[in-house]
């Protein structure tokens, strides 16, 4: 499977479009804060030597139905209903920011469901003392350099595409930001700190050297609440969004990992 | 606020800092905000109105309520408009029934009750409710409001959002046929439009940019009604105007440059960080390209930060752009029914108080408008029209009159 394969999977009545390509065992590719507007860099590079699955979370693009989920605990039945749908139940996760949260959250509810986890910078804890940036709370030029070190290939990464509609297209964009916000707003503690001792399974934390969303030191507090063994891995030259900095080198980390 | 705000301070609203703020001069503040707001009960307008703001620079009124229940002693005939209690902040929300009905109670069934969804700036980042929700349990509050206003009986409200087990208000309000009247602040959301139609409620245009910029949202509004097949009573639609009058041309301009200048220059700093919280505005808004007036208070904001050299130009501009509308008393008048006209609109809501006006001035400009302008615009649609969303308030007869109080004498 070279090619970039589409599919869909009814998560309350709603289409979330279901991505994947490339060869060898499957692993799951949960998003961050814009979903994938296209396939990126980062999953072509894991693609060489897994097969790739990317189900959209509701709401972000290619996947509606966020206005269905009010509470925490509707966020990860949908996860539950969305990853069997994607034949991810059981397969290694990889989540980054947003996607990390909710990646996090359904290994920490199903424990056995999970053979490894990969969570990216993910949101979730709040201290007072090192607070997260608000990225909902930023001008519109404000924001690239906050989330990414590369903001020329965020810019790219958010670029419509030729195929979609111009009108559409700021809405869907738009949707991605209301579904995050609707799952995490106002940004405090959701409650995971009281979940992660069910996480059995290995976990690598990946964050990015130059992170300025969420703070480097939130790697340790996951990492001294996840009861299975974990790793914290930076990766310089990288922003809160690693995929889109260093696309290669988070994919080398990973696959080492998997290994 | 200081002379250099703009420059110091990124916003007026949200994270404004208190270092700005002084008790004392609050005091001073809110007693000639009640003051200003009795004298014009006492000089026969038809009603006078308070509103809900959080962390706010400009409007001190995180409880308009408070104010309208002193209102309510204070004022003998006059209509309350609350404008309003924005619906979402209240847990649980038939907090909001009950302060209405108290104060329709004491007022002797004056009250006018607005529900505004509420700004970005209030709702979503001073009292962190979750833009993506907050109109599904505005709405969903709104229902539990009219609910407990009007059921006879104790009953369970098992909404989305709220769930009570015995919902029985006490007290209910005077304006019991059915209750009382609805006024829903907007910013140009079709929703809100459609929904206004549907509850028959009065629809208000809240926008602090004046009659020019009013008319498109004003004429979608119309558009929108016929298409519903509403009529086109003009007491369906409120909308505000800023209004300075003066004996002379010359005078008017005098008294208002200043708190106009100091109304749009520093009161209306508003960070633009804080006025798009994604999921706020509906997609169908999105789709409809009407700007609402919080992106574009925070845009018009960042372009005058950016014009400050112009600044001895501004009130000229404000004038030009009809943000505020000055002149003689026949001057306003004629203005005013031009703009009520064009823009169909019945419920005339004016700021006559605005930016660092002094309560003189404020005093000064109201009586000249009740005695010299009101009467030239007063009979407008009167003929025409029945303002079917008015309070129906206790004959004056069966009214309580509060106790003349001499507070001096008694010290």
């Amino acid at each position: 499977m070279t090619e970039l394969h589409a599919a869909a999977v009814r998560v309350n009545g709603h289409d979330c479009r279901v991505w994947s390509k490339g060869q060898g065992a499957p692993v799951g590719y949960l998003a961050g804060l814009a979903g994938l507007p296209k396939w990126p860099a980062f999953a072509d590079a894991l693609a060489l030597e897994r097969t790739v699955i990317a189900p959209s979370i509701p709401g972000f693009p290619g996947a509606d139905g966020h206005k269905a989920l009010d509470t925490t605990l509707d966020w990860i039945v949908a996860m539950r209903e969305l990853l069997n749908g994607a034949d991810l139940e059981g397969p290694p996760l990889i989540g980054v920011s947003i996607g990390a949260t909710l990646a996090a959250e359904v290994a920490a509810m199903w424990p056995h469901k999970v053979e490894k986890l990969v969570l990216v910078a993910p949101f979730g804890i709040y201290d007072a003392n090192e607070p997260t940036a608000n990225p909902w709370a930023q001008q519109g030029q404000e924001f690239a350099p906050l989330f990414c070190n590369d903001t020329a290939a965020y810019g790219d990464f958010l670029r419509r595409p030729n195929d979609a509609d111009p009108v559409e297209w700021p809405i869907v964009m738009n949707r991605a930001r209301e579904a995050s916000a609707r799952m995490m707003w106002p940004l405090g503690d959701t409650g995971i700190v009281k979940r992660l001792h069910r996480i059995l399974c290995p976990t690598l934390l990946i964050w990015g050297a130059d992170d300025r969303v969420v703070p480097k030191s939130y790697a340790r507090k996951f990492a001294d609440r996840i009861a299975g063994p974990t790793e914290i891995l930076e990766i310089p030259n990288a922003g809160h969004l690693v995929d889109i900095d260093q696309p290669a080198a988070l994919a080398e980390a990973v696959l080492k990992f998997l290994k | 606020m200081p002379e250099d705000f703009r420059e110091k301070h990124p916003s007026v609203w949200v994270d404004v800092h208190s270092s700005l703020f002084d008790p004392k001069r609050a005091h001073a503040m809110y007693n000639d905000f009640m003051d200003e707001l009795e004298f014009a009960a006492d000089c026969g307008f038809d009603g006078i109105c308070v509103n809900e703001h959080h962390s706010n620079g400009y409007g001190l009124m995180p409880s308009p309520n408070l104010i309208a229940s002193s209102l309510a002693r204070r004022t003998q005939d006059t209509a309350l408009c609350v404008m309003g209690n924005s619906l979402a902040l209240y847990n649980p929300p038939t907090r909001v029934a009950e302060e209405f009905a108290m104060i329709d109670c004491i007022s002797g069934g004056r009250l006018i009750a607005g529900f505004p969804v509420g700004s970005p700036m209030d709702t979503c980042y001073a009292y962190s409710q979750n833009p993506s929700m907050l109109r599904e349990r505005y709405l969903e509050a709104h229902d539990l409001v009219i609910k407990a206003w009007t059921e006879k009986d104790t009953f369970a409200f098992n909404g989305r959002f709220n769930q009570q087990r015995y919902v029985n208000i006490w007290p209910r309000p005077v304006q019991d046929d059915p209750h009382p009247p609805v006024w829903i602040p907007g910013g140009g959301s079709v929703e809100t439009w459609h929904w206004c139609a549907e509850m028959d409620y009065v629809y208000c245009y809240l926008s602090y940019y004046g009659y020019k910029a009013g008319m498109a949202t004003m004429k979608g509004f119309w558009e929108e009604m016929q298409r519903l097949g509403k009529d086109a009573n003009p007491y369906r639609a409120g909308f505000l105007q800023f209004v300075g009058v003066a004996e002379t041309e010359e005078e008017a301009y005098k008294l208002y440059k200043e708190p106009a200048e100091y109304f749009y220059g520093r009161c209306l700093h508003i960070d633009p960080r804080f006025a798009t919280p994604p999921g706020y505005t509906t997609e169908a808004t999105m789709r409809a390209g009407i700007e609402g007036q919080v992106s574009r208070a925070a845009r018009e904001s960042k372009q005058a930060l950016a014009s400050v050299d112009k600044k001895a130009r501004e009130f000229d501009a404000i004038l030009e752009n009809g943000y505020v509308i000055i002149g003689t008393p026949d001057q306003v008048a004629e203005k005013l029914r031009e703009v009520a006209t064009e823009l169909n609109v019945g419920q005339l809501m004016l700021l006559l108080q605005f930016g660092n006006m002094s309560r003189d001035t404020a005093m000064y400009n109201t009586k000249l408008y009740a005695e010299q302008v009101m009467p030239q615009i007063k009979d407008l649609w009167e003929d025409k029209w029945e303002n079917k969303w008015w309070p129906k308030p206790m004959a004056a007869k069966d009214r309580a009159v509060p106790l003349a109080r001499n507070l001096q004498a008694a010290e």
